[in-house]
């Protein structure tokens, strides 16, 4: 293990502070912000320079959101309702880590998705496929101190939408973590393997660099799979990692 | 070095579904002493509201504290039921928002500087394929913002995007322009 990937706030000599810098993304690793094949970048994203915004108090702390905010009852999608949801039963689970290979413990992991018949339950969402009265979509769960998680829910459906002439997104999760620092923040989407629809989407396709892409595509797992009742994907998601840096307060070295 | 991460997506239109919780504006409950109101609305570059995006505060106890243990400052005073400090608001269908909240202290920021009262933002939409972060600053204090070693890297003629607008009693009004003239500085974080 090398020093950037342990846990690395310490106290040292009084007034000295030693807070963590996290880690570029390599070039290519996130899309640009302004993606043309995207047509709602177009408006939507910043044009000037960014300001360099170095990672001090509030970017190395984050909101540690836990178990006031979920029960165990919400990594199940599948449950809570009248009856059974329609679809394919699927687990979904991984593990949450660092680019240092660290597990993240104890942070919040949200989805969103689409039922069977590729509907969101939205009041906004007008594609003419049905609701599913035992289907909500959304689920939360906490990472265990391994990092990892783990969700019971309905294989997605592929969905149209208006970005060009019949556009279908490809079934897809959408994820949401936190990570333990603001720096950490991630929200992406999980796609399955083989899915036909992902050479055709621009939003998998605006991530550059094929293996980060690839890197969003769920592994199929037989191992996991629970005969008689669920299929398995195993979906692994790697947030920013820390390097050591020091910073002294106003007390020392004057 | 390291593993590739895990690439950034948009979030979406559909975020709002379930995901907000009820409280979720309220970094402290209406009412609290001391308690600001923070409004403000999420722009396009036309000017348009954006209806669908998510906007996150994060920021530091009024004493310039985190109930995190990577403070290195030690733990809170009040443990486990200190000042929380995260917000987080779908906009409206014209683009508003607002956060409930207690204004944050100022913090040490190494090599003798002080960072001004800060709140820092995550902006996220449909068409966006990755967050953008910004700070919300106070205008009621023109000496830190002047010694504050981020807004000294920012153009002069931006500082007055960061800087939040007095609105009335605790009040105070944060416009996010994503493009335009009046484009909000957006931070490489
Ligand atoms: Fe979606």
């Amino acid at each position: 293990m090398t020093v950037s990937q342990h846990r690395l706030v310490i106290r040292h000599a009084p007034g000295e502070l030693i807070l963590p810098t996290y880690a570029k993304p390599e070039p290519g690793n996130h899309p640009p912000l302004d993606f043309p094949p995207y047509k709602s970048t177009g408006l939507r994203h910043p044009t000037k320079a960014l300001v360099l915004l170095p990672h001090r108090l509030t970017e190395v702390t984050g909101p540690l959101l836990g178990d006031d905010l979920i029960t165990m009852q919400d990594a199940d999608l599948t449950t809570g309702h009248a009856g059974e949801p329609q679809g394919q039963r699927i687990i979904v689970f991984g593990q949450v880590r660092d680019s240092g290979g660290k597990p993240v413990p104890d942070t919040l992991v949200e989805i969103w998705q689409t039922n069977a018949a590729g509907r969101y339950r939205h009041s906004r969402e007008h594609h003419p496929a049905p609701l599913d009265p035992n289907f909500d979509g959304v689920g939360r769960a906490i990472t265990d101190q391994g990092g990892r998680y783990r969700f019971i829910t309905i294989q997605p459906g592929s969905y149209p939408w208006g970005n060009h002439y019949n556009a279908w997104r490809p079934a897809h999760i959408h994820f949401s973590l936190f990570g333990r620092a603001f720096t950490q923040r991630l929200v992406t989407q999980m796609y399955f393997p083989g899915d036909p629809l992902l050479p055709l989407d621009p939003i998998y396709n605006s991530v550059p660099d094929e293996k980060a892409r690839q890197r969003m595509i769920a592994a199929f797992s037989i191992e996991d799979t629970q005969p008689e009742w669920a299929l398995a994907y195993r979906f692994d998601i790697v947030l920013r990692g820390r390097e050591a840096s020091i910073f002294e307060d106003e007390g020392h070295g004057h | 070095m390291g593993e590739l991460l895990t690439p950034s997506q948009t979030v979406g239109p559909y975020f709002s579904m379930r995901l907000p919780w009820d409280q979720g504006p309220y970094v402290v409950p209406a009412g609290t002493p001391g308690a600001i109101t923070i409004i403000g609305r999420l722009l396009d570059g036309a000017g348009d509201p954006i209806p669908d995006g998510l906007i996150e505060t994060w920021q530091a106890s009024p004493e310039g504290r985190f109930a995190h243990p990577d403070d290195p400052r030690g733990p809170v005073p009040d443990g486990d039921k200190a000042f929380r400090g995260f917000g987080r608001v779908p906009t409206g269908h014209d683009g508003s928002f607002k956060i409930v909240t207690l204004k944050p202290g100022a913090l040490p920021a190494g090599d003798g500087q002080v960072e001004a009262p800060h709140i820092d933002v995550s902006v996220f939409s449909r068409g966006m394929l990755d967050r953008s972060v910004t700070r919300i600053y106070f205008p009621d204090e023109p000496e830190a913002n002047a010694a504050d070693p981020v807004l000294a890297q920012v153009p002069d003629e931006r500082l007055v995007t960061l800087i939040a607008v007095p609105a009335g009693d605790a009040l105070l009004r944060f416009d996010i322009h994503m493009q335009g003239p009046a484009e909000t500085v957006f931070f490489d974080l």
